[in-house]
């Protein structure tokens, strides 16, 4: 039998949630202070753990697909929406710098104790719940720029694997960079 | 960062914090496990979409009818919901985590110019920014940046350059917040 097995049971769902919440505290992402480090230059772990996980889920699914153990056309990939995507990342991350925090690592936060987290929490709640009501008059625009399943080797024209290479390739560099990066601000604050 | 941010802010015990290569590799196990067993990967912003609906529902069942997109996510039962459990499941780990780590406290963590009532707003605020943008995006940093960019997935990565093209313009204005 090839994978997915699609198991919708809340056994997976519970389990998956444990790890993924597990590491985020590990590297310190419930603390705020530590993930605004990220737009202050100061502390790149958002960098570092987002694009490592990036590179090993990227890199087990593309050799596991390619070995036939895992169907990838049956993972679901979400839609593309250029527009909708785009702004609405920028409009995230405004929130996410002021925040300190993302929707994932404020659960964490909340979780360990810390007030601003849950405050994330609650304000995150509002903010879908707001925008979700506002909907149907926002609707031309949330609908705007549509293009189903897109993947970036289809957009660019170059097989899946170049794709992934580079993307090993972008994260090595960056975190070259940010290792650099850190050393220096940290030089300079003392 | 000064000293006294650190000693504030982030905590004394930031040392004691795993390597981010490891956890990050961690992380992107339980990614692909998640792909593999379930065939989806990970996800916030779904999950507070369904608790958002349900609670609209609760006080205002008309609006919910009337709203695709929150009639969509108010159906079946809240602890039936894949993302709700697995949120559930993140909070959980969190708190695990950080027991084992000696790393539980009741605080605010927040810049060292900044009061608890400010922090706690700017934080709601943040939040609630975040949400917006998130239902345009169809997902956060999880459901989009993790779990799409992994899938290379183009809008999950308009998505990523959209959040730290504006994180790091934001911060250049707001980083008195945090310093």
């Amino acid at each position: 039998m090839i994978a997915p097995f699609t198991d919708s049971s809340t056994l997976v769902a519970g389990i998956v949630g444990i790890g993924f919440g597990f590491a985020l505290e590990r590297a310190g992402l419930g603390s705020a202070p530590k993930l605004a480090g990220q737009f202050t230059l100061t502390d790149f772990t958002v960098f570092k753990v987002m694009f490592t996980a990036i590179v090993v889920a990227m890199l087990g699914a593309f050799w596991a697909s390619r070995l036939g153990l895992l169907d990838l056309a049956r993972v679901y990939v979400p839609e593309t929406f250029l527009a909708p995507q785009l702004i609405g990342g920028a409009v995230f991350g405004a929130g996410f710098a002021l925040a300190g925090l993302c929707p994932g690592t404020s659960c964490v936060s909340a979780a360990t104790g810390r007030g601003d987290g849950l405050a994330v929490v609650l304000g995150f709640l509002a903010g879908v719940a707001g925008t979700a009501s506002l909907l149907p008059i926002l609707q031309s625009f949330y609908l705007s720029t549509p293009r189903g399943t897109l993947l970036l080797p289809d957009v660019l024209g170059v097989p899946y694997g170049v794709v992934v290479l580079a993307v090993v390739l972008a994260a090595g560099a960056g975190f070259a960079i940010a290792e650099r990066i850190e050393a220096r601000m940290a030089r300079r604050t003392g | 960062m000064s000293g006294a941010a650190r000693a504030r802010g982030a905590s004394a015990n930031v040392h004691a914090y795993a390597s981010p290569y490891a956890t990050g590799a961690g992380l992107g196990v339980v990614l692909l496990a998640s792909y593999i067993l379930a065939g989806r990967g990970i996800g916030a912003t779904g999950a507070f979409a369904v608790v958002a609906a349900k609670t609209i529902g609760t006080a205002l069942p008309d609006a919910v009818a009337a709203n695709a997109w929150l009639a969509e996510r108010a159906t079946g039962a809240i602890l039936g919901d894949w993302l709700v459990v697995e949120i559930i499941g993140v909070a959980f780990g969190g708190f695990l985590s950080a027991a084992l780590a000696g790393r539980l406290r009741l605080g605010v963590d927040r810049g060292p110019r900044l009061g608890i009532a400010s922090r706690l707003a700017i934080a709601a605020s943040g939040g609630a920014i975040m949400g917006f943008g998130a239902v345009f995006a169809r997902g956060c940093t999880s459901g989009q940046a993790l779990t799409g960019g992994a899938l290379l997935s183009t809008g999950s990565w308009l998505f990523v350059a959209g959040a730290f093209g504006a994180g790091y313009l934001t911060m250049f204005f707001a980083r008195r917040a945090w310093t």
